[in-house]
């Protein structure tokens, strides 16, 4: 028995936004914090904390984002933590997403005049203070820019979470599709829904960049 | 935990394994190669076309970074038949994969030629260059070289994104990976040996990259 495609079949992908909605954020705040973490340690003074968060990197950039997937997937299982897709999707793209941010943000910080730094250590502030009052507030100005670049493609990345049964907007179009047999409207319907929500943000980062580049001309 | 790691099942199959390793070399060097040659046709529309190319250019660049490479190769491998167009999986993959990568390569070839300033175009032709010649010589190749390093990172991140192939049953090395745990069961295993392996290939591509640029581009840029 084939379903027809209707409003229902169509709304019943629409709403499964929210879950590509939210795994996104999920990953994004832990990328953002973990991101940070990377970014420090890749800037330290410390060697082996840059040669840490260097090997992470390249080990993250150097990986297919669905082999990530499916090794935390499978990993948490070993590690007695069950089949999981919410927590095996969101941990893997976290840890996939602290890598990016994690380089992106590094170059940031070392695009901050090495002045600002210097003047703050004249000024007597310690690292948390020189960080925190200095130096990546002005990192963050750059940096807008590339993270909203960087969290289109975590968007995008979210759907390879459907391949370990995440039930996202791609997993829910598969679904429709597997009921219904009208791959080119589904699959259709459900790339408009990614464009919707992809491209306004790299409109933003766009016109950020722009901005930017008009501002530090001057 | 009390897992036992066991790689024998691995090793027991590591020529299928090598057998996929080909198809993702196959798939990438092919998408490479074609996604550049799309590239160099759209940026040239993009730069010189009259308005109307300069919006399907626009309008396929803006649709393939805005979407999933996920949903692009359903719709080309399930959606695509509706139209007549039909696939075999491996085909299907490279047609993906061109598509996705050439929508890339042309803002990254395109930003190349625009840094190519006119005169170099004039003197060109006040050298009695053919168009053809001129576009290839003197906007082309120096844009190739400015944008290599963007480019190439961009191949990387291809052969690592054609690993999603599999999910439509292309045989490449992820879907080797994929017959094998669902023979063996060691899932962990195979994937841990499976995502080794693209980090090999992400270090021998860039060492090849590199290699290619000495042979390529290795001209003083100006005197």
């Amino acid at each position: 028995m084939i379903r027809p495609f209707g409003i229902n079949e169509a709304l019943f992908i629409v709403e499964a936004i929210r879950w590509t909605l939210a795994l996104s954020a999920v990953a994004f705040a832990g990328g953002a914090i973990g991101g940070l973490i990377v970014a420090l340690c890749r800037v330290s003074s410390v060697a082996p904390l840059r040669y840490l968060a260097l090997g992470y990197i390249r080990l993250f950039q150097g990986t297919p984002l669905l082999m990530q997937l499916f090794l935390v997937y499978f990993g948490l299982n070993i590690f007695g933590a069950g089949i999981n897709p919410w927590l095996a999707a969101s941990l893997a793209l976290t840890l996939h997403a602290s890598a990016f941010l994690g380089e992106i943000w590094r170059g940031c910080i070392e695009a901050v005049p090495s002045g600002q730094s210097e003047a703050a250590w004249a000024l007597g502030l310690g690292y948390v203070d020189r960080m925190k009052s200095i130096v990546l507030p002005q990192a963050a100005k750059i940096a807008v820019a590339p993270t909203v670049g960087f969290l289109v493609q975590l968007i995008k990345g979210t759907s390879l979470a459907s391949i370990i049964g995440f039930v996202e907007l791609t997993r829910a179009g598969q679904i429709i599709n597997n009921a219904t047999f009208v791959p080119f409207k589904v699959f259709g319907l459900v790339a408009i829904l990614y464009f919707v929500l992809c491209w306004p943000l790299s409109l933003v980062a766009r016109w950020t960049e722009r901005r930017f580049a008009v501002a530090t001309q001057r | 935990m009390n897992y036992q790691l066991n790689f024998a099942p691995v090793l027991a199959n590591f020529d299928h394994l090598l057998s996929g390793m080909l198809v993702t070399l196959e798939l990438s060097f092919g998408a490479m190669l074609l996604g550049t040659v799309v590239a160099i046709v759209c940026a040239a529309g993009k730069t010189g076309g009259p308005r109307p190319v300069r919006w399907v250019v626009d309008a396929y660049i803006e649709i393939i970074r805005n979407t999933p490479f996920l949903i692009q190769i359903f719709f080309i491998f399930f959606g695509l038949p509706a139209l007549g167009i039909r696939f075999s999986p491996n085909t299907a993959a490279l047609v993906a994969l061109t598509v996705n990568v050439g929508a890339y390569a042309t803002e990254i070839i395109r930003a190349g030629i625009e840094s190519i300033q006119k005169g170099q175009v004039e003197a060109g032709t006040a050298l009695g260059l053919r168009p053809v010649q001129i576009f290839r010589y003197i906007v082309v190749k120096p844009a190739l070289r400015t944008v290599y390093p963007a480019l190439t990172s961009q191949f990387i991140y291809l052969m690592l994104t054609s690993s999603v192939v599999s999910v439509i049953s292309a045989t490449d090395l992820a879907a080797a990976g994929n017959d094998i745990q669902s023979q063996t069961f060691a899932s962990f295993e195979v994937y841990l040996v499976i995502t080794g392996m693209y980090l090999v290939l992400a270090i021998a591509f860039s060492g090849l990259f590199s290699l290619v640029r000495r042979w390529a581009f290795d001209y003083p840029l100006s005197r």
